[in-house]
């Protein structure tokens, strides 16, 4: 990396920041590309000076973090990430979430798998400069040359003397660029990435310490609760406070241009006096039904857009023996545990928000529009999420809560209730797959065609803007994971959008769960009729390009690992899927059984390839949670919508894996390359074709709809 | 009403509204914030404390059924030397990831584990019911068997 990149600001007396000015924006399509299958992520933070890390004069060094902790280990890794270039003992580095106010400031958001490939080059090459800086410092101080400066215990040594890093911070004068360029390490000098360290947040988390978004506070705190709409399209019209500002606790019944709220004592308080607001709803002329949605979510309906095409697929599928099928998914709901909400405090100099969100930027451009702030008007400051999987890229609670605090003149806390989550979330779209193919005479796959059909996923975000729309051509979201990913003649995949009368968005893989569910229980369906073995079929199909050998890879490692071919007990079964996401090959064998009609899940046996990794025990932990996630939406999650409510709209009633269901899951990771890729997502996508699969080789029949029901259940 | 209890071996008096769910009077009232609001209708377990013994789902216990119980939470688990067995074991097999329903989890399997000290599977999947959106369960099915042994071993 060029020097002249790096920007460096000095603050006197408490410390020293740093920041990144990143290179010149890359072409439009390679931003675009980051999503997709293909292009890694990249970091693309700020261009302005940002801070990064801070020495204060107690010695400590702060790393701020411009991505969020959600559950999967993006703190405790870039810890990691920054210890090794930096030399410090990783445990004396305190990672916290960066405000909007301090930076870095994540341009887009914490999602899509991208936090640590990303970060990979930016951080370890800050950190290497920011060690550089202390280095020269440290021989300034000890008047000596930085070649004969070590790192030793924490504190710089030449000879007989020492510096802290709290003297360094307290006595050094000027903070400049180093002079000498940093050089990164390699793969065969790291000693800190690589390693299974145990990450700093478990300890807290055990003991329940206050840390997530519900748990904030300031002094003086009230309790607010808004009036959210009671069907799906139904708009504000106006409201009066009824009887509820003369119950208990009631400070002041709000009634703003489009909703209606109240702040109070107390949480109870508020949810009680809430329930006596009356407001007036301009409802819609036709209350949205389930059957209205699928007539919608069907291959051929809305727009369809090429995203991948080789050969002559549609010319070569018009006449022979054509093999086909379709697929369906269902609506479903994100289910994050901490409920939505913010605890905001509004002064006249501008407004503070402590809250769980995966979107720091775009929340607090948000907030300071609806409020009429400027942006540095507003800091938001992320707490750890209780469960993010895309359902905090949306957070227009942060207005409400903002508006109430405004409204009473103290801090508000509020968050939404359960029954509002379920009808007022972001639905994951519903699916509809179709598959045409045929083999030739040795039963290979001469041509496919993938259709898939899908509400917006990515349209429609405030992530992605609308200008985006015609140059990325289809929803990158909706169409994520229905590439076809073997090397077959004639290929053609074609994304088809429909607008839904509902909001949907992003779930935790997007379309990966969906389509590689449908694609790889045709892929086994072919394999069947070519009367070749799962596996083998598949291997057949992928030839000796990196890419392709990678998955063998997996797939081979999964099949090995899972006894692939060997017997069984009588009534299990295996079944194979595979899939790649954000550059991230994965493979599942999932060994099941059917008491009493019901699909009993024994083993899910997971391979994957994330190139470097970072932190092995991470990579683990993320597998096994993605493979609970998508087994719990391959056997039991649905939502449908019934007089413009989202039904059922409890947990228990929509039912999610419970420790009952979940299988052993063994993961056998594989690690090639010297770049780490994306974990959090690319486990979610082999699950339910590998779970079908397996039930088809049990009943003779193959379950084309999630959840997988056997008949009889 | 005026609510009086012990909650974490220390004993407390409160003025709440009767049917307040227990969970607002230790999250909100005492500022316990480790019990945590998940669903409110007693379906996710985030909620877990115990109460007298017993685990409870606090955010659908109404608070005048405490009075003179005795309640306990997350945060009387660990003291200042040692975790509780249930917790070290969490800790031993890293199970958290967002950690946010963990105490819940830790709180219900304690109260199992007070119960039947070396439960069935069974048993494990008939009592710990609570939801990990995670989906750390797998960890948490090894941990719950090792806060078995450590318990077993803390008594020898």
């Amino acid at each position: 990396m060029n020097r002249r990149k790096f920007i460096i600001r000095a603050t006197v007396g408490v410390g020293v920041t740093v920041g990144l000015g990143w290179l010149a924006k890359a072409p439009m399509r390679r931003a675009l590309a980051k999503f997709a299958d293909e292009v890694q992520g990249e970091y693309s933070g700020s261009e302005k000076a940002e801070v990064w890390f801070e020495l204060t004069p107690q010695g400590e060094l702060v790393l701020y973090s411009p991505k969020v902790e959600m559950g999967q280990g993006v703190l405790q890794a870039i810890a990691q990430l920054a210890a090794e270039e930096l030399e410090i003992d990783w445990q004396k580095i305190i990672v916290k979430h960066a405000s909007s106010a301090h930076g870095p400031l994540d341009s887009m958001s914490t999602g899509g798998s991208l936090s640590v490939s990303g970060l990979y080059n930016p951080l370890r090459t800050l950190a290497a400069t920011f060690r550089e800086m202390m280095r020269e410092n440290a021989a300034t101080l000890m008047n000596v040359s930085p070649d004969l400066v070590t790192f030793q215990n924490n504190s710089f040594v030449s000879g007989d003397q020492t510096i802290t890093l709290a003297k360094l911070a307290t006595q050094s004068k000027t903070w400049k660029k180093p002079k000498k360029e940093p050089k990164l390490k390699t793969r065969a000098q790291f000693k800190v990435i690589g390693k299974d360290l145990l990450r700093f947040d478990l300890l807290p988390k055990i003991k329940g310490e206050p840390m997530f978004g519900i748990d904030a506070a300031f002094p003086d705190m009230l309790y607010g609760s808004v009036v959210l709409p009671p069907v799906k399209d139904a708009t504000f019209k106006s409201a009066s406070a009824g009887s509820a500002a003369s119950l208990p606790g009631v400070v002041k019944v709000v009634i703003e241009k489009n909703f209606a709220g109240v702040v109070a004592t107390s949480r109870f308080a508020a949810e009680e006096a809430k329930k006596q607001i009356d407001v007036q709803w301009q409802m819609p002329e036709k209350l949205i039904q389930q059957t209205d949605l699928e007539a919608l979510v069907k291959v051929g309906n809305g727009n369809p857009v090429s995203i991948q095409k080789e050969g002559n697929a549609s010319g070569e599928l018009k006449e022979g023996e054509i093999i086909s099928a379709e697929f369906f998914s269902p609506f479903g709901v994100h289910a994050h545990i901490e409920p939505n909400g913010a605890v905001a405090d509004y002064r006249t100099d501008g407004v503070t928000i402590r809250m769980s969100t995966q979107v720091v930027r775009i929340t607090r451009d948000e907030v300071a529009d609806a409020l009429g702030l400027d942006k540095e008007k507003v800091n938001i400051e992320p707490m750890y999420l209780g469960g993010g999987f895309g359902r905090r890229l949306h957070t227009p609670h942060a207005i409400a809560a903002a508006l109430l605090s405004k409204a009473v003149g103290k801090p508000v806390h509020m968050f939404w209730n359960r029954v509002e989550e379920f009808q007022n979330g972001f639905l994951r779209p519903a699916t509809h797959n179709t598959l045409k193919a045929k083999l030739n005479k040795e039963g290979k796959i001469e041509s496919i065609e993938h259709n898939t059909s899908s509400g917006d996923v990515a349209f429609t975000s405030p992530l992605f803007p609308k200008a985006l729309y015609s140059l990325a051509g289809a929803d990158f979201g909706a169409w994520r994971g229905a590439m076809v990913q073997y090397n077959i003649p004639n290929i053609s995949t074609v994304s088809w959008r429909v607008q839904l009368p509902i909001e949907t968005s992003w779930w935790r893989g997007l379309g990966l769960l969906a389509n590689t569910f449908a694609l790889e229980s045709f892929i086994d369906d072919l394999a069947s009729r070519a009367n070749k073995d799962a596996l083998a079929f598949r291997l057949q199909h992928l030839d000796d390009s990196e890419r392709s050998m990678r998955m063998k890879n997996v797939l081979q490692a999964a099949c090995t690992k899972a006894g692939w071919g060997k017997s069984l007990p009588d009534g299990h079964a295996l079944g194979l899927a595979c899939s790649v996401d954000v550059n991230t090959p994965v493979a599942h064998v999932a060994e099941v059984r059917i008491i009493e009609n019901e699909i009993r899940v024994v083993r899910i046996t997971c391979a994957i390839d994330p190139g470097l990794i970072v932190n092995p025990d991470g990579v683990r932990a993320q597998c096994e949670g993605a493979i609970v996630m998508s087994l719990s939406a391959t056997l039991f999650e649905e939502v449908t919508i019934k007089d413009g409510k989202v039904t059922p709209n409890r947990l228990g009633y929509y039912a999610i894996a419970q420790l009952k269901d979940t299988p052993e899951i063994d993961v056998v990771l594989l690690s090639t390359g010297d770049s780490p890729r994306g974990v959090g997502e690319p486990p979610m996508g082999p699950t339910a074709a590998a779970i079908g699969n397996a039930v088809k080789k049990l009943t003779g029949t193959r379950l084309n709809r999630l959840p997988l029901k056997v008949l009889g259940q | 009403m005026q609510l009086t209890f012990e909650i974490n071996n220390q004993s407390h008096t409160v003025e709440v509204p009767e049917d307040m769910p227990l969970l607002w009077v230790i999250r909100d009232v005492l500022r316990l914030k480790g019990t945590k609001f998940g669903c409110g209708q007693a379906m996710c377990g985030a909620c877990t404390v115990q109460v007298d013994g017993d685990a409870i789902r606090s955010c659908s216990y109404a608070a005048k059924f405490a009075q003179g119980k005795k309640v306990t939470t997350i945060e009387a688990l660990a003291n200042e030397e040692k975790l509780h067995p249930v917790q070290q074991a969490w800790l031993d097999e890293r199970v958290p990831q967002c950690g946010y329903c963990q105490p819940g989890f830790i709180m219900a399997t304690k109260s199992l584990l007070e119960k039947i000290p070396n439960p069935s599977e069974d048993e494990i999947n008939d009592n710990i019911t609570n939801i990990c959106r995670c989906g750390t369960y797998h960890r948490m099915r090894k941990a719950i068997h090792r806060a078995v042994e450590l318990q077993q071993k803390s008594k020898l």
